[in-house]
C-alpha cells in the first residue's frame, strides 16, 4: 500500500472536513437557536469568495483582503438579517426553504451583474504558492494554510462558545430560546450576532477555497447541501457535534473516493467494481445520514437539555 | 345549470380546464408550436407537482426531493431506449415498479422522521440518486441520454406528433386531478389531512398514520414518476439535472405560488412558473437588452414577498373574491 498516497489523502479528507466546518457550525447555530432553515448559507460562501477575490484584484495582499472581506462579511449578515431573514424565523420550514431559496437567486444574480457570468481566479502570493516537503511527502503549502486556519478558527469559536458569556447564552439560545428571552437577554440583537457571525465564516470558507478552485457563481449551491447533512449528524444546535461530522464526513467522502474501487475490488470484478465506485462513493454520506436519522434522529451529538 | 360552478376561482378552473382540452387546436390553427410546446412542458410538471401536493399540501410532508422521481421516470425511458426497447407497456410498468420502490425504500426511512428532519432526508435521498446517475458512464453520466423514439403504443393510442403527445399529457393530468380529489375527499385522504393537523389525536384515535403517510408517499411518488416518463418522452433528452434539488425546489415553489393544499393550486402555480421562466427573460431584454441575463433577480424577489405578504398564493387570492362575491349577494 502507498503510504505517501494514504497521507495525501488523509490531509484533503481534513482539509474538506474543515471547510465543511466553517459552514456547518454558522449554519447549525442558526439552525439550533433560531430554527431557521438557511437555504442561502451557501451564498455567503461565494459572496466571500468574490470579495476576496476583487480586493486582491486591486493589487493587496491576499491576508490584507481576507481581513477585509471578513468584516464585509460580517457586514453582509447581518444586514440580510436585517432584512429579511428574521422576519422568517416565527414561518414555518416551507416559507423559509421557499423564501431562502429565493435568496440563492437574489445572491446569484446580484453576484452575476457585479462580477459577470465568468468565474473569478485568485492568484496566491508566491511564497503560499510551493510546496512544503514532510520527511518524502511533498504537500502544497497552500493546502497546511486552509487546515492551520480552519483549526484555528474552530479553535477561537470553541473558545467563544465554551467560555464566554456570549456563548454561554448562545448555547442556552440553542437548548431552550424562551427561558433565555425570560431571562431578559435582548434575543433580537444575539440572532443578528450569531447570522452575522455564521456568514462570516462561511464566506472565510469561500474565500480560502477560491484560490484553489476559483470564486464562481452558484459555487456554494452543492457545497450547503453537505454542510447542512453535517448538521443534521452531528445533531442541530451543536458546533462540537457539527465539527466531529465535519471531519468524518470530509474523510468518509475523500477516501471513499479514492479507495472505494480498490475495496470492491476485492469481492468483485474488475469491471463491476469501477462502475459500481464512483456512485457508491458518491452516495456514502447520505447513507450515512440516513442511517444516523433511523437510529439516532437527533443527530450524534444533541445539544444538551434539548426537548426530545 | 347545476354544473356550473357557483364559485369565482370555481368557474376560473373550469375555463381553464375548457380550454387546456382544446388549446391544441387553437395554437395549430393560430400556427404557434411554440407555445404548445411551452404547454407540454407546463402541464407535465403540474402532474409532477399536483403529486407534490398531495403529500405537502395535504400530508404537511415537505419533501424537498420529489423531483428525483421526475428522474427516475424519465430514466424508465431512457434506458431502455439506450437497448432498442421501445415499447410503451415496458416504459410505463418500469416507471410504476421502480419509482414505488424507491418511493417505498426511501419513505420507510423518512418518513419516521418529522419537520426538518424530513425535508433533509428526502433532499438526502435525492441527492443520492442523482449523484448515482452522474456517475453512471453507461448512460452518459452528467451529459445525460438522447431518447430518438417516442414510447410505442401498439394497438393502442400513439404518442407520436405534438398533438397526441399533447392529449396524453392532458389525460394523464385530469386523471391525476380525479385521484387526487377522489383521494382527499375518500377516508384515506380525511386521515392523512387529519395527521398533518393533529397526529398525537388520528393516533389515539386508533389510525396508525405512519402507514396512511407511507402509503400516500408511494401513491405520490408513482404519480411523480409518470410525469417524468412524461417529461422524457416530451423533452427525447434526459440527464441528471432534472433531479437536481433546485428542481425540486422550484417544484414546492409551484405548489406554493398555486396554493398549497388546494386541487388546482399546483395547475396554476405551475402556469404561473412557466410563465415567468419564458417570459420574465424578454421582460427584462425589454427594459433594457442587457438585462436578459438577470431575471433570476425580479423571480428570487417574488419567491421572497410569495413569503412575506402572498400567503395562500394565487389560489388565495382567488378565494378572496368568492368571498367578496358572497358577501355582496347577500
Amino acid at each position: 500500500m502507498d503510504w505517501g498516497l494514504l497521507l495525501t489523502q488523509l490531509m484533503n479528507g481534513l482539509q474538506f472536513g474543515l471547510l465543511l466546518f466553517l459552514l456547518a457550525s454558522g449554519l447549525t447555530l442558526i439552525f439550533g437557536i433560531m430554527d431557521f432553515i438557511n437555504l442561502s448559507h451557501g451564498s455567503f460562501y461565494m459572496i466571500g469568495a468574490y470579495f476576496c477575490g476583487s480586493i486582491v484584484a486591486r493589487g493587496e495582499s491576499f491576508f490584507i483582503a481576507v481581513l477585509f472581506a471578513l468584516v464585509g462579511m460580517f457586514v453582509v449578515g447581518a444586514l440580510v438579517e436585517w432584512i429579511v431573514a428574521r422576519r422568517l424565523y416565527r414561518a414555518d420550514h416551507l416559507d423559509q426553504v421557499l423564501a431562502t431559496f429565493g435568496l440563492i437567486l437574489i445572491f446569484d444574480a446580484i453576484v452575476h451583474i457585479i462580477w459577470g457570468p465568468a468565474g473569478m481566479a485568485i492568484p496566491l502570493p508566491e511564497f503560499l504558492d510551493g510546496q512544503v516537503s514532510l520527511g518524502t511527502l511533498e504537500l502544497p503549502t497552500y493546502r497546511l494554510v486552509i487546515i492551520s486556519g480552519g483549526l484555528l478558527v474552530a479553535g477561537i469559536l470553541s473558545v467563544l462558545v465554551t467560555r464566554s458569556r456570549l456563548g454561554m447564552i448562545i448555547r442556552a439560545g440553542a437548548s431552550n430560546q424562551t427561558m433565555v428571552e425570560a431571562l431578559g437577554v435582548n434575543i433580537h440583537k444575539l440572532f443578528l450576532i450569531v447570522f452575522a457571525i455564521g456568514a462570516t465564516m462561511s464566506g472565510f470558507a469561500g474565500m480560502l477555497i477560491a484560490p484553489i478552485t476559483e470564486a464562481s457563481i452558484g459555487m456554494g449551491n452543492d457545497i450547503i447541501i453537505i454542510a447542512f447533512v453535517v448538521v443534521i449528524v452531528g445533531g442541530i444546535g451543536s458546533v462540537k457535534g457539527a465539527f466531529y461530522a465535519s471531519i468524518l464526513i470530509g474523510l468518509i467522502d475523500t477516501l471513499g473516493r479514492s479507495y472505494l474501487d480498490d475495496l470492491m475490488k476485492l469481492f468483485m470484478s474488475l469491471d463491476h467494481a469501477e462502475t459500481a465506485a464512483p456512485a457508491l462513493s458518491a452516495m456514502l454520506i447520505y447513507i450515512l445520514m440516513a442511517i444516523v436519522l433511523a437510529f439516532k434522529p437527533q443527530g450524534l451529538f444533541p445539544p444538551a437539555g434539548i426537548r426530545p | 345549470m347545476g354544473w356550473i360552478p357557483s364559485t369565482v376561482s370555481g368557474r376560473c378552473y373550469c375555463i381553464i380546464l375548457f380550454f387546456l382540452a382544446g388549446a391544441p387546436w387553437i395554437f395549430l390553427w393560430t400556427n404557434q408550436p411554440f407555445l404548445l410546446d411551452l404547454l407540454c412542458r407546463g402541464l407535465i410538471l403540474a402532474i409532477a407537482a399536483t403529486s407534490l401536493n398531495l403529500i405537502m399540501g395535504y400530508g404537511g410532508m415537505v419533501s424537498l426531493g420529489h423531483a428525483a422521481f421526475i428522474g427516475i421516470g424519465a430514466y424508465c425511458v431512457g434506458i431502455p431506449a439506450y437497448y432498442d426497447i421501445y415499447n410503451g407497456w415496458v416504459h410505463l410498468g418500469l416507471t410504476v415498479v421502480v419509482s414505488a420502490i424507491f418511493a417505498l425504500l426511501t419513505g420507510l426511512v423518512s418518513l419516521r422522521t418529522k419537520g426538518v428532519y424530513f425535508i433533509m432526508i428526502t433532499l438526502a435521498f435525492s441527492q443520492m440518486i442523482y449523484f448515482t446517475f452522474v456517475s453512471l458512464e453507461e448512460y452518459g453520466g452528467d451529459d445525460g441520454l438522447v431518447i430518438y423514439l417516442r414510447s410505442e403504443f401498439p394497438d393502442f393510442l400513439t404518442m407520436q406528433g405534438p398533438v397526441a403527445l399533447y392529449y396524453w399529457i392532458f389525460s394523464t393530468l385530469l386523471l391525476t386531478l380525479f385521484l387526487v380529489h377522489r383521494l382527499v375527499h375518500a377516508h384515506f385522504g380525511r386521515v392523512i389531512v387529519g395527521a398533518k393537523h393533529n397526529e398525537q389525536r388520528m393516533q389515539l384515535l386508533g389510525f396508525d398514520t405512519y402507514r396512511y403517510r407511507l402509503t400516500c408517499y408511494v401513491i405520490s411518488g408513482v404519480i411523480c414518476g409518470l410525469a417524468g416518463m412524461l417529461l422524457g418522452n416530451f423533452t427525447g433528452f434526459i440527464s441528471p439535472e432534472m433531479m437536481n434539488w433546485i428542481r425540486s425546489g422550484e417544484l414546492i415553489f409551484m405548489v406554493v405560488m398555486g396554493g398549497s393544499g388546494f386541487l388546482f393550486g399546483p395547475l396554476i402555480g405551475t402556469g404561473a412558473f412557466v410563465f415567468l421562466e419564458q417570459y420574465l427573460p424578454e421582460f427584462m431584454k425589454f427594459l433594457n437588452p442587457s438585462w436578459l441575463e438577470y431575471w433570476h433577480l425580479p423571480f428570487g424577489l417574488l419567491l421572497v414577498l410569495l413569503v412575506l405578504v402572498g400567503k395562500g398564493g394565487i389560489h388565495g387570492m382567488l378565494s378572496k373574491l368568492d368571498s367578496k362575491a358572497q358577501q355582496s349577494s347577500k
